[in-house]
């Protein structure tokens, strides 16, 4: 086989490979908008719309005037206010089992959670997170604000 | 006129308060929308704190030290009001039923599709769950199938009534979700389902 061909097999089976990455990493939808939202994904900035996707390991930004609402495949709602940063660390869930696991920071602002079925089924692998606090949830609707700095 | 004494005393009052740091973080319950009880575990570096009643509230220094607090539908709409508005449209869930065995609907089960698409129209970035179900008669592996067979008949119909196809996730529980809890081999036809969720 020519190295040619070869390097486009592996090119292709890479193309796959982050493709399959990319599927795993899907937490969620954005639903609600206001004012100024962003979505930072590693170096990119992408402004938070309704229909974006969310991915593990984003980072969801509100300015002064802004808020967003956002609804994991588990069924979780999350909302931040202004000047929020929230980070979805980890996110796993399984549509046969329901099972899986949810962990995300609040590094400041305020954030209402509406629990999904992975507080239900999962209940010890979910954990929000504040500079100061870990918190375990018990099927519940509750709110956060993180001070910050 | 001007009391740069009482000023000065006010500056003093605010630090103390706060003991030279940032603002503290804070939790608060609310009540959940179905009334059920719950609970949220506050975890810090100097310890741990159960908050289970609605509006009962903690607050967190830098250090990790917890105090109790108590707040009002009114303390809590000023304090989150924004992030409360963009709260996500909640889920709607219909429930269509089948005959035993079949991946046939029943016919009463077909008006809730029209219901459904017009519920579809309220939302923003609307997503359909179509989760199938069975009783508990016959092997997992068998009603795994089955109830992803019902998904996928639901599937079709929203698709053929011209639902778009990428708004729609399907999956199958077998008999592990039953509506109705029944003992194994038992036919229970409220178990025979499809649950469509939309959000």
């Amino acid at each position: 086989m020519s190295s040619v061909k070869m390097k486009a097999i592996a090119g292709l089976i890479m193309t796959f490979a982050i493709a399959a990455a990319y599927a795993d990493d899907d937490a969620g939808l954005v639903k609600k908008v206001k004012g100024d939202a962003t979505i930072q994904r590693g170096e990119r900035r992408i402004p938070a719309r309704p229909g974006e996707k969310l991915l593990v390991s984003d980072r969801v930004m509100t300015g002064a005037d802004g808020s967003v609402g956002i609804t994991l495949h588990d069924g979780t709602l999350l909302s931040a206010g202004p000047n929020s940063t929230l980070i979805l660390n980890k996110f796993e869930f399984n549509r046969t089992t329901n099972q899986g696991a949810l962990d995300a920071t609040l590094k400041r602002g305020t954030l209402a959670v509406v629990s999904g079925k992975l507080s239900k089924s999962s209940p010890d692998a979910v954990h929000y997170r504040t500079p100061t606090s870990i918190l375990g949830v018990r099927g519940t609707e509750f709110l956060l604000e993180a001070g910050g700095n | 006129m001007r009391f740069p004494g009482k000023g000065y005393i006010l500056i003093l009052v605010a630090f103390v308060a706060c003991g030279g740091c940032a603002s503290p973080d804070r939790i608060v319950l609310l009540p959940n929308a179905d009334g059920s009880p719950s609970a949220v575990i506050v975890k810090t570096a100097s310890g741990e704190r159960v908050i289970d009643k609605p509006y009962e509230a903690v607050s967190v220094n830098r250090s990790g030290d917890i105090s109790r607090d108590k707040e009002t539908p009114d303390t809590v709409r000023a304090r989150f009001g924004s992030a409360l508005d963009a709260q996500p449209q909640r889920a709607a869930t219909y429930v269509l039923y089948y005959l035993n065995g079949k991946v046939i609907m029943t016919p009463e089960s077909r008006a809730i599709v029209k219901k459904l698409k017009d519920d579809l129209k309220t939302r923003s970035a609307p997503e359909i769950i179509v989760v199938g179900h069975t009783d508990l008669v016959g092997s997992d592996e068998y009603n795994d199938e089955l109830s992803l067979e019902r998904a996928k008949d639901v599937q079709e119909i929203l698709i053929a009534t011209g639902v778009p196809a990428d708004l729609i996730t399907i999956s199958g529980r077998g008999k592990r979700d039953p509506a109705v809890k029944t003992a194994d081999g038992v036919p229970e036809p409220k178990n025979r389902r499809v649950e469509i969720s939309i959000r």
